[in-house]
């Protein structure tokens, strides 16, 4: 059993084994709008390799970070929908 | 045999677009010609302020003369024109520039503007990702931020429901003397009178015009909403601007549409490609920083360079040609000519039919830079 980090997706925590993929524990939290386009609509991870920028989140404060590129620290406050 | 036309328009940018509008709209026959798409010249590099100057007397005039054609027009605009009422922020970093922004105070308040001294707390409350220590600054309420190409589109459709007519990707070679334009490709068109409103282009058009390219570079961020809220220049920049031989940064940002942030400014001449130069981008952000510390979080999305038309006396040609009133000049508007666009085509337009203009046109005519020169074609 890999050692497991917490991290909180807008308020909920979830804990998930090591080496996660941000974005999968976005996922696993129960969130499927990660942000929304200018117009208002909702999106989400599609391409998964830093390319299409749809996973976008805020992470500890800082806007704009592609979840699918980031593994999940302990104690990482993530904000979705913004 | 092509029909003919009142007036052939040589360029589709910004000031080729609001002349087409204008003469279209005074019951002309007009034909826009452009060797590129719509905007693709200094409307498309273009930051799209719409800002009062004070330069010169007659750059005031001008101005606040199209700012208020844009105020007129703004509840007309699509969408897409992004048009943002957000007033520009000068800022006086020292005591000095101060005393700047209370002459300017009064020379705008003067001249009917509405304008707002700030000391050094309500600016930091106006703009709280400003650094500390900057001694206050000027708002000018009532100048705008635009998104040009899509005003450009916008002006040439306006001149298009007219009964005007638009051909891009035509190369023009000539303008003729009696009138009418030649192509790339041989053919003549026919018109009474033709405008050289080519930007950059147009002394390629009329040999020896005094319109030199003036590079700029800019950068947008990714969407940070707030991050600022006017338009934010630096009052340094009148003496950078002003500045007609070497190389010069200036801070100037702006909040776009939703939450981007489009950073300049920087001028050089004798720079003829459009290719990015690394060291001014560098120089121009490290100003930038100065002064909004908090850039640095911000990711960049983009980063281009283009040039502007520039005259030796910072004032645009609009006018007919001394040597042949078949040609006319609607060009050398270098940084403002999106703000004065506007005020340039109700110009053009008033007199080539032969209206009365509602500002003195003579400070802009041709023949103040083109006179006495027997050299020039």
């Amino acid at each position: 059993m890999a050692d497991l980090v917490t991290i909180t997706v807008d308020s909920v925590s979830v804990s998930v084994p090591a080496g996660t993929v941000l974005a999968a524990a976005i996922v696993q939290a129960g969130v499927t709008r990660f942000r929304r386009s200018t117009k208002g609509e909702p999106r989400g991870p599609l391409c998964g390799m830093g390319i299409c920028f749809e996973c976008r989140v805020t992470v500890n404060g800082r806007p704009h970070c592609r979840s699918c590129q980031m593994l999940c620290e302990d104690g990482m406050d993530v904000r979705t929908d913004e | 045999m092509s029909k003919s036309f009142d007036v052939v328009i040589v360029g589709a940018g910004i000031v080729g677009a609001a002349s087409a509008a204008e003469c279209s709209r005074a019951g002309l026959k007009v034909l826009v010609l452009d060797r590129g798409p719509i905007g693709a010249g200094s409307t498309g590099a273009a930051m799209g302020h719409l800002v009062v100057m004070d330069d010169s007397e007659a750059q005031f005039a001008l101005t606040s003369y199209s700012l208020q054609l844009w105020r007129r027009l703004a509840p007309e605009l699509p969408d897409d024109v992004e048009y943002n009422p957000c007033g520009t922020l000068w800022i006086a970093a020292d005591e000095e520039e101060m005393a700047a922004v209370f002459r300017k105070k009064e020379y705008y308040e003067g001249q009917g503007l509405r304008v707002e001294v700030l000391d050094a707390a309500s600016l930091a409350a106006a703009e709280p990702n400003l650094r500390r220590g900057l001694a206050g600054g000027l708002r000018v309420v009532d100048d705008a931020v635009i998104y040009p190409p899509c005003a450009a589109r916008f002006l040439l459709e306006r001149a298009k429901e007219n009964g005007a007519e638009v051909r891009t990707g035509i190369e023009v070679s000539s303008l003729d003397a009696h009138g009418g334009v030649g192509l790339a490709d041989g053919t003549r068109i026919s018109a009474a009178i033709s405008v050289n409103a080519a930007g950059c282009g147009s002394p390629a058009l009329t040999p020896g015009l005094p319109v030199r390219k003036r590079k700029g570079h800019l950068v947008v961020t990714d969407r940070y909403p707030g991050f600022i809220r006017h338009q934010i220049v630096e009052l340094g920049y009148l003496k950078s601007a002003h500045s007609v031989s070497a190389d010069s940064v200036a801070f100037n940002v702006q909040p776009r549409g939703a939450g981007q942030v489009l950073i300049g400014s920087s001028r050089q001449f004798d720079a003829e490609k459009s290719e990015i130069d690394q060291d001014m981008l560098r120089r121009m952000l490290r100003r930038a920083l100065e002064f909004l510390p908090g850039l640095k979080h911000l990711s960049a999305l983009r980063s281009w360079a283009g040039h502007r038309p520039a005259t030796p006396d910072k004032l645009p040609l609009i006018g007919p040609s001394p040597e042949s009133d078949k040609v006319w000049f609607a060009t050398g508007h270098e940084g403002l000519g999106i703000t004065t666009s506007l005020a340039t085509g109700k110009l053009l337009a008033d007199l080539i039919v032969g209206r009365p203009t509602e500002i003195p046109a003579a400070p802009y005519a041709p023949e103040r830079l083109l006179k006495g020169d027997a050299d020039h074609g």
